[in-house]
C-alpha cells in the first residue's frame, strides 16, 4: 500500500473538525473508513490512494443503532451486515433487507462490513481493479473502457453509457431502492435526507463519479418506511454459485397483495444495472392485475425492454426476465 | 513516518506495540508479535486463511489495519487450545484428516469455533455456509464438515454430563 495518515474520529465533535480541515485541502484525497472491505481492498490492489484515513468505527455509538419508530426502520450507517441480517424483526417485518444481506460476501465479511461502506461499495469490474490495464473510464477519467470489446459477461445491460458499463455489484442497494428508503448525509453545514435512489449516478459521461456525495460528507443511516408491501418482500440472487459470490442478475421485490388483487409492487434489479435500478414500467404494469404468471412474464419482458447488450452479457436479459418471474410468483405465494 | 501505539488484549492478555498506518493486523500478528498461526492466502478478503475474531466477531484481519484494534480484543488459533490440551475441533481436525498442506486450518479452526459459539447445534447447511468465507484447496470440504460435525456433538455431550452432575 501506498504511505497515508491515520486518524481516529471518535465524536461528532472530532468529525466536524476533520470535515473542517478538509475544506481547507480540497486537493487532498481522504476517505472514510468503516468495516474496510472495499477500501483498503482497493488500497492494497493499488487502484485507490488516499492520503489520508479518517477511521469512523469510533462514531458507532452516534450511528450504529437500529431502531423502529411507527412507521419506518432506522439503520445507523455502522450497523454491520451480519447485526442487521440476524435481526429478527427485520427478518419477519423485512425479509427482503435481510436475504439481501445475508446471501452476500461471506460471514467475515459480513461481519467487518458496515450497511453506509456496503452501498458506496465499488464495482468488481476487473479492469477497473487491476491497475495493469490502462483503459478505465472510472479509474482514470479519458482513458477508455477496455470492458467494451474485452470480457464483460458480468457487466451491466440497464444504465449503461459509452464510458462505462460496469455493474453495481452490491446486493442491499437493491432493498433500499425497491423499499423507497431516505439516506441521511452529514456534512459540514449539517445534514441533508435524500430518497436513496437519488444517491447513485449512472455513469453517463463521468463514470469516476458514481455518487452525489461531496467531498467529506458522511452517510449517517438509512430510513425504511414501513408499507403494506414490507412483509411480503424478498430478495433472489442469481449467481455462479450458490454462496459467496456477485449476482449475475438479482431481483428484490415487494408486493402488497389484497383479495388477490396486485395493489402495489416494487421491484429493484441487481447485477445488471450500473446502480441500483428501481423497473418502474414494470411495477406499473402489474398494478390492479391478478398475480399470475403471464402477468409476471409480461412485467419482466417489459423491465428488460432498454437493455443495451455487449456480446458477453446479451445471456443477462433472458436470465433477468426469468429470474424477476421467479421472484414475482415466490412472492406471490409467501405467506404473510 | 511515526508509529502509532496501540493496546490490545489477544487471547485474554493485555499486549501493546507500535505499527505503521499501513500495516494490516495480519502484518502485526505475524511479523511484529510472532503469531503466525493466521495465514495470508489472498489479502483482499476471498479466503479466510486469515481469520481471527474482534471482540468476538469472526473477521479477516487481512482487512484490518493494526492501528484499528486499539482498545479491542483479538483472539487467534493461538489461543484455541488450553496448554497441551487441544480443543475438540482440532483433534476432531486431526482424526477425521480434515486437512492436507494446513495452510487453510487456522482459519477454518477460528471459524468453526466462531460459528459454534453462536450456534451450538448447527446442521450441515449451517456449516456450510457459515464456512463459505474460508477456502481450502486440498480436501474437498467434506472431512472440514464431518470434523466440524463430530466435534460440536462432543462438545454438546460434554456440557450435557456437565449439568448432569451440576
Ligand atoms: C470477498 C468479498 C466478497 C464480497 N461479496 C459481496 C456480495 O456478494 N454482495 C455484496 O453486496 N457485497 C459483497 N462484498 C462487498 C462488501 O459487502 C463491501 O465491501 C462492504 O459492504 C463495504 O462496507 P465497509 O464498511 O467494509 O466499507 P469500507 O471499505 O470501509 O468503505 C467503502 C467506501 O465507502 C466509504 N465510506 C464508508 N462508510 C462511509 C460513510 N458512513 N459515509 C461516507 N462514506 C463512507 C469509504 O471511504 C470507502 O470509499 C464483498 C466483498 C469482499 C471483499
Ligand atoms: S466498464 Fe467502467 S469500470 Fe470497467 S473498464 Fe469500463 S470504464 Fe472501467
Ligand atoms: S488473507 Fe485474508 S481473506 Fe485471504
Ligand atoms: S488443507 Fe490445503 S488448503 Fe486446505
Amino acid at each position: 500500500m501506498y504511505p497515508f495518515g491515520y486518524q481516529r474520529i471518535d465524536t461528532p465533535q472530532a468529525l466536524k473538525a476533520a470535515q473542517q480541515r478538509q475544506r481547507g485541502e480540497a486537493d487532498k484525497a481522504v476517505s472514510y473508513l468503516a468495516g474496510g472491505t472495499t477500501l483498503l481492498d482497493l488500497m492494497k490492489l493499488g487502484t485507490l490512494a488516499p492520503a489520508e484515513i479518517l477511521d469512523i468505527n469510533g462514531l458507532a455509538h452516534d450511528y450504529g443503532d437500529i431502531s423502529w419508530a411507527d412507521d419506518e426502520l432506522r439503520l445507523g450507517a455502522l450497523v454491520r451486515m451480519s447485526a442487521a441480517a440476524d435481526h429478527p424483526r427485520i427478518r419477519s417485518d423485512f425479509p427482503v433487507i435481510a436475504q439481501s444481506l445475508d446471501l452476500a460476501a461471506s460471514p467475515q465479511i459480513r461481519n467487518m462490513a458496515s450497511l453506509g461502506g456496503n452501498v458506496l461499495q465499488r464495482t468488481r469490474c476487473n479492469y477497473f481493479r487491476q491497475t495493469g490495464w490502462t483503459a478505465c473510464n472510472k479509474r482514470q477519467p479519458g482513458s477508455g473502457c477496455a470492458a467494451m470489446e474485452g470480457v464483460n459477461r458480468k457487466h451491466a445491460i440497464l444504465g449503461v453509457s459509452d464510458h462505462c458499463i460496469a455493474a453495481y455489484p452490491g446486493d442491499f442497494g437493491q432493498a433500499l431502492v425497491a423499499l423507497e428508503a431516505r439516506v441521511d448525509i452529514l456534512g459540514f453545514h449539517g445534514t441533508r435526507t435524500l430518497p436513496f435512489h437519488q444517491l447513485h449516478l449512472a455513469p453517463g459521461s463521468e463514470p469516476e463519479r458514481e455518487t452525489v456525495l461531496l467531498p467529506g460528507e458522511l452517510i449517517t443511516g438509512f430510513h425504511v418506511p414501513i408499507g403494506p408491501w414490507t412483509r411480503r418482500s424478498l430478495y433472489l440472487k442469481i449467481r455462479d454459485r450458490e454462496s459467496y459470490e456477485f449476482a449475475l442478475v438479482s431481483a428484490a421485490v415487494a408486493m402488497h397483495l389484497d383479495d388477490n388483487v396486485i395493489r402495489d409492487v416494487r421491484i429493484a434489479l441487481g447485477g445488471v444495472a450500473t446502480k441500483p435500478w428501481r423497473a418502474h414500467e414494470a411495477e406499473q404494469q402489474l398494478i390492479g392485475r391478478r398475480p399470475d404468471l403471464p402477468a409476471f412474464e409480461a412485467a419482466s419482458k417489459v423491465a428488460f425492454a432498454a437493455a443495451v447488450t455487449r456480446p458477453g452479457n446479451r445471456y443477462k436479459v433472458d436470465l433477468g426476465q426469468q429470474t424477476l418471474t421467479r421472484a414475482l410468483l415466490q412472492l406471490a405465494e409467501m405467506e404473510v | 513516518m511515526s508509529g502509532i501505539h496501540v493496546t490490545t488484549k489477544i487471547n485474554g492478555d493485555e499486549v501493546q506495540f507500535v505499527c505503521e498506518a499501513d500495516e494490516s493486523l495480519l502484518d502485526v500478528l505475524r511479523n511484529r508479535l510472532g503469531l503466525t498461526g493466521a495465514k495470508e492466502g489472498c489479502g483482499t478478503g476471498d479466503c479466510g486463511a486469515c481469520s481471527v475474531t474482534v471482540d468476538g466477531r469472526l473477521t479477516c484481519s487481512c482487512l484490518v489495519l493494526g492501528a484499528e484494534v486499539d482498545g479491542h480484543d483479538i483472539g487467534t488459533i493461538e489461543g484455541m487450545a488450553m496448554g497441551d490440551e487441544l480443543h475438540p475441533l482440532q483433534k476432531k481436525f486431526i482424526e477425521h484428516a480434515a486437512l492436507q498442506c494446513g495452510i487453510c486450518t487456522p482459519g477454518f479452526l477460528v471459524a468453526a469455533k466462531a460459528l459454534l459459539d453462536h450456534n451450538p447445534e448447527p446442521t450441515e447447511t449451517e456449516i456450510r455456509f457459515g464456512l463459505a468465507g474460508n477456502l481450502c484447496r486440498c480436501t474437498g470440504y467434506d472431512k472440514i464438515v464431518r470434523a466440524v460435525q463430530a466435534a460440536a456433538e462432543e462438545m454438546n455431550s460434554a456440557k450435557k454430563i456437565q449439568q448432569k452432575v451440576a
